[in-house]
């Protein structure tokens, strides 16, 4: 086997991660090593460098990469409605018990681009639970936030948008939500009038507030054992007891160590409910 | 040392196919016995709509256990790992396993390069690498990864393949590999059913 520890280009990949947190504060220590240098090679690609250490020169030296880098690093793309099963299942099994609440918190938690924000917002409108709601939407990328925050979409990616939307048992019709205009979906920003987006990192912030549903999907993946329970930990304090916590497809509680602290409300879609 | 590691099996088998290459499996897999030495991470690419039918037809049909592979789960000898439609299958450097929605390579999403080129990294000259059927030329970049790093590469001949494209592919980056028919390949198969189980030994 190769050892990580003494394998030059390894060396190098840790030093790189090591210098952006050390200089500009973003922690991708703990990020799942593997997918981890796939992004970062593509940028090594993308900025001409040979290597990870002509990278971290140019990233130290110049700030103004950053953000290039960081998209790199942190982008995901996703769909609105994305896994439609889902979202049916939090329409018919969770929000009987969000209507039993006086007012709700709603955490997106690594929200990207915004598309699972809008998917909620229009949830909840839909089942009468809006007026009643306040959204935050984190993420821990600036640029992503600011495209989260202005709902604009590609309109080729509407038709998907609007059959994982029906397939998810909605009650109305997407377009009642945005206007098309030179190839963009624009989204009704009334959407986002209930939602505060903020900078946040799982890595290193802490619980703002006290939800009863806390929504991560396709984020943990992401991370490093240590850096999922971190996460999964800061879900737990958040949540209301019996409250809420959705994850990807394929995202799980089985090998958290906070596992026994949820119990699996529905386990197919990954929804999992706070004990105390 | 970490107690979890030192169980770890440090040695692999990857398998990368599309086309035709459900039949291959099913006559590769069913042979080998459940004592199989090797954990095995499997990249076939899906319909993204795909529930998990690949690795429930295969389990049923095999002595090793075969599962969709979870995320962080440690890689184990005899547990074979499907990887799910719509992600990537990853191979951590401490031996457990990784999903990712990242951007699909070559159209596809599990891609076969990006299991190859992390087991490469994790495991060098102990990993086994097969390129079946297959009508997309992924796989190409990872088999050739894995040779970079000492691994040993397999190809199922084109001649035998029922889409030839992904192993001619293969063998075009990777011209080093073996060319074996998948009667051969089953061979080779059962013969690593022998290999000795290789843990990491204490650090002295």
């Amino acid at each position: 086997m190769k050892h990580r520890d003494t394998d030059t280009e390894g060396i190098e990949l840790d030093l790189l991660v090591e210098a952006i947190f050390r200089k500009y504060h973003y922690d991708f220590r703990d990020y799942s090593a593997a997918s981890l240098k796939r992004r970062l090679l593509q940028a090594r690609e993308y900025f001409g460098c040979h290597t990870f250490s002509a990278l971290q020169e140019r990233v130290m030296h110049d700030a103004t990469l950053l953000p290039q880098l960081l998209g790199y690093l942190t982008v995901q793309v996703s769909e609105m409605f994305r896994d439609p099963s889902f979202f049916r299942a939090l329409r018919e099994q969770v929000v009987p018990h969000l209507r039993t609440y006086p007012s709700l918190k709603v955490w997106v938690a690594g929200c990207s681009s915004g598309e699972e924000l809008y998917s909620l917002a229009i949830l909840f409108r839909e089942e009468g639970l809006e007026e009643r709601t306040m959204f935050y939407a984190t993420d821990i990328n600036t640029d992503a936030l600011r495209k989260a925050e202005a709902g604009v979409y590609d309109l080729e990616r509407i038709s998907l948008f609007t059959a994982n939307h029906q397939r998810s048992g909605g009650k109305s019709s997407l377009s009642d939500y945005y206007t098309a205009a030179y190839g963009a979906a624009v989204f009704d920003k009334t959407l986002r009038k209930r939602t505060v987006f903020s900078d946040h990192t799982l890595a290193s912030d802490a619980v703002f507030a006290e939800m009863q549903l806390v929504c991560c999907r396709n984020v943990l993946i992401y991370f490093n054992r240590e850096l999922q329970d971190r996460a999964v930990g800061l879900f737990k304090d958040s949540l209301v007891r019996r409250g809420f916590l959705g994850l990807g497809s394929k995202e799980s509680l089985h090998f958290s160590s906070h596992a026994a602290e949820f119990s699996e409300f529905n386990r197919e879609e990954r929804l999992y409910q706070k004990r105390q | 040392m970490n107690p979890a590691q030192s169980s770890t099996n440090l040695q692999a088998l990857v398998i990368g196919g599309s086309a035709g290459a459900v039949g291959a499996l099913m006559r590769l897999l069913p042979g080998l016995p459940g004592s199989f030495p090797l954990p095995v991470f499997i990249v076939l690419h899906l319909p993204p709509d795909d529930k998990g039918s690949l690795a429930a037809l295969l389990h049923s049909q095999c002595q090793v256990t075969v599962k969709e592979a979870e995320d962080k789960e440690p890689a184990t000898p005899g547990v074979v790992c499907v990887a799910p439609a719509n992600y990537h299958l990853l191979v951590e450097p401490d031996f457990t396993l990784s999903l990712s929605q990242d951007e699909p390579v070559f159209f596809s999403r599990p891609s076969i390069d990006v299991l190859f080129e992390s087991a490469a990294d994790a495991y060098g000259s102990s990993l086994w690498a097969v390129i079946l059927t297959g009508a997309s030329p992924d796989g190409a970049a990872g088999l050739k990864a894995v040779h970079a790093a000492g691994g040993k590469t397999w190809v199922q001949d084109p001649a035998t393949a029922e889409a030839p494209t992904m192993p001619r592919a293969a063998l075009a980056a990777c011209p080093e590999a073996r060319v074996l028919s998948l009667s051969e390949l089953a061979q080779e198969l059962l013969a690593m059913a022998d290999l000795p189980t290789v843990k990491e030994a204490s650090h002295s």
